[in-house]
């Protein structure tokens, strides 16, 4: 962890030397590049330009904005773009970072489902989305993957941390419970263990 | 299929829609069930196929999934008419979903940047982390078996292991595992 090419990746970088989104415009293209790239999801696209390629957020930041994306109503990635362009230029970046996410891909979806009618039927052009799907699959599941590296400073420490995971899992891969018991239940005991143990830290 | 759509019809589709964003925790796919009554059990304003197709082509399209509820007014909007009521049923259902989520996330979010020292704040985000890390797991395992398990379904399975694998350990662009499924499955592969 001491070596330089592995401290630069660690998230006290200076605030000021990190790349940011340069304007509205760059905002509002960014968000459409991501989203015309997100087939079956746009998160897995976000996660790996914006922290792994663009740099605006560390793996960190990414976790924490997810949390509050995923908890308030309205899509989660559309969410988590208003966000992200809402710290860089107040609510104009959350504006041209919404409209990057929802205009092009508006237009594409329009003339998909006009051209749809014709293919529907096509049992190689159903089996081709079947084969996006099932990649569509997998690049989540890596998403998740990459972040667990996130929680190795965790107040509630490592092995918490997967016990915690792993019943979210288990309740909604398996179980499938509903999601609101999910992250009500199992987020709110997580989040009050953490808010008592950041107590007893003295922080 | 024709319909007749008054104003006060406008309104309850975007009424119907403003109610539904603040209950979409979790994703607009959420609302489907809920859409699906509305749209094609009470008003039958779109058929059964028509509100499965729209979810399926925005499921298959680039960007947000939210997209749908956009086909969705679309939809409505033909059947009401022609070319200029598609383009208001489609303003009218994605503003409706749109305005108060976003509303609302972005004065949590503002709120929350503005606050992120206070321990409340910190302990939220930070107890959140492993379980949305853990959601994003489950995600690609529901999308990977749908809502049954089948022996003979597995070469979607594999399919999501080695993408899965690929991108966590490489750097290979997405857009190419994509088109590589794409092939698998027009070939008849998956």
């Amino acid at each position: 962890m001491t070596s330089p090419t592995v401290a630069s990746l660690e998230p006290q970088d200076a605030a000021s030397a990190r790349p940011q989104p340069k304007s509205l415009s760059d905002l509002f293209f960014s968000f459409t590049l991501l989203a015309l790239q997100g087939f079956g999801g746009v998160l897995a696209v976000v996660q790996r330009e914006l922290v792994e390629k663009k740099r605006w957020m560390t793996r960190e930041e990414f976790v924490e904005d997810w949390a509050v994306a995923q908890i308030m109503p309205g899509p989660n990635v559309v969410n988590l773009s208003l966000m992200i362009g809402g710290r860089y230029f107040g609510l104009r970046g959350a504006m041209a970072a919404l409209a990057g996410m929802l205009t092009v891909p508006l237009l594409v979806v329009l003339a998909l489902a006009l051209v749809y009618a014709q293919f529907a039927g096509n049992p190689q052009v159903a089996g081709a989305l079947r084969g996006m799907a099932a990649v569509a699959a997998g690049l989540i599941t890596a998403t998740g993957l990459k972040l667990m590296g996130a929680v190795r400073k965790h107040p509630l420490g490592v092995p918490a941390c997967i016990a915690f995971g792993a019943a979210t899992f288990v309740g909604i891969a398996l179980l499938r419970w509903p999601l609101a018991y999910v992250l009500l239940g199992l987020g709110g005991l997580s989040c009050v263990l953490t808010y008592r143990k950041m107590g007893k830290a003295g922080t | 299929m024709t319909i007749a759509m008054s104003g006060a019809d406008w309104l309850a589709l975007f009424v119907h829609y403003l109610s539904l964003s603040l209950l979409s925790v979790g994703g607009a796919i959420t609302t489907a069930p809920d859409q699906h009554r509305f749209l094609v059990d009470r008003q039958a304003w779109l058929t059964d196929p028509q509100f499965n197709a729209s979810i399926a082509i925005a499921q298959a399209a680039p960007g947000p999934n939210v997209l749908f509820i956009a086909l969705l007014g679309w939809n409505v909007g033909l059947n009401a008419g022609g070319l200029p009521t598609a383009l208001l049923g489609m303003a009218i259902a994605m503003l409706g979903i749109m305005i108060p989520s976003t509303t609302l996330t972005y004065l949590a979010a503002q709120w929350g940047h503005a606050n992120r020292e206070l321990r409340g704040v910190r302990a939220f985000k930070q107890g959140m982390a492993p379980i949305v890390i853990a959601l994003l797991v489950a995600t690609g395992w529901i999308l990977a078996t749908g809502s049954h398990y089948a022996l003979r379904d597995w070469p979607i399975w594999l399919i999501a292991i080695i993408s899965a694998a690929i991108v966590w350990r490489t750097q290979v662009h997405l857009l190419w595992l994509l088109g590589a499924g794409a092939f698998l499955g027009w070939m008849g592969w998956a």
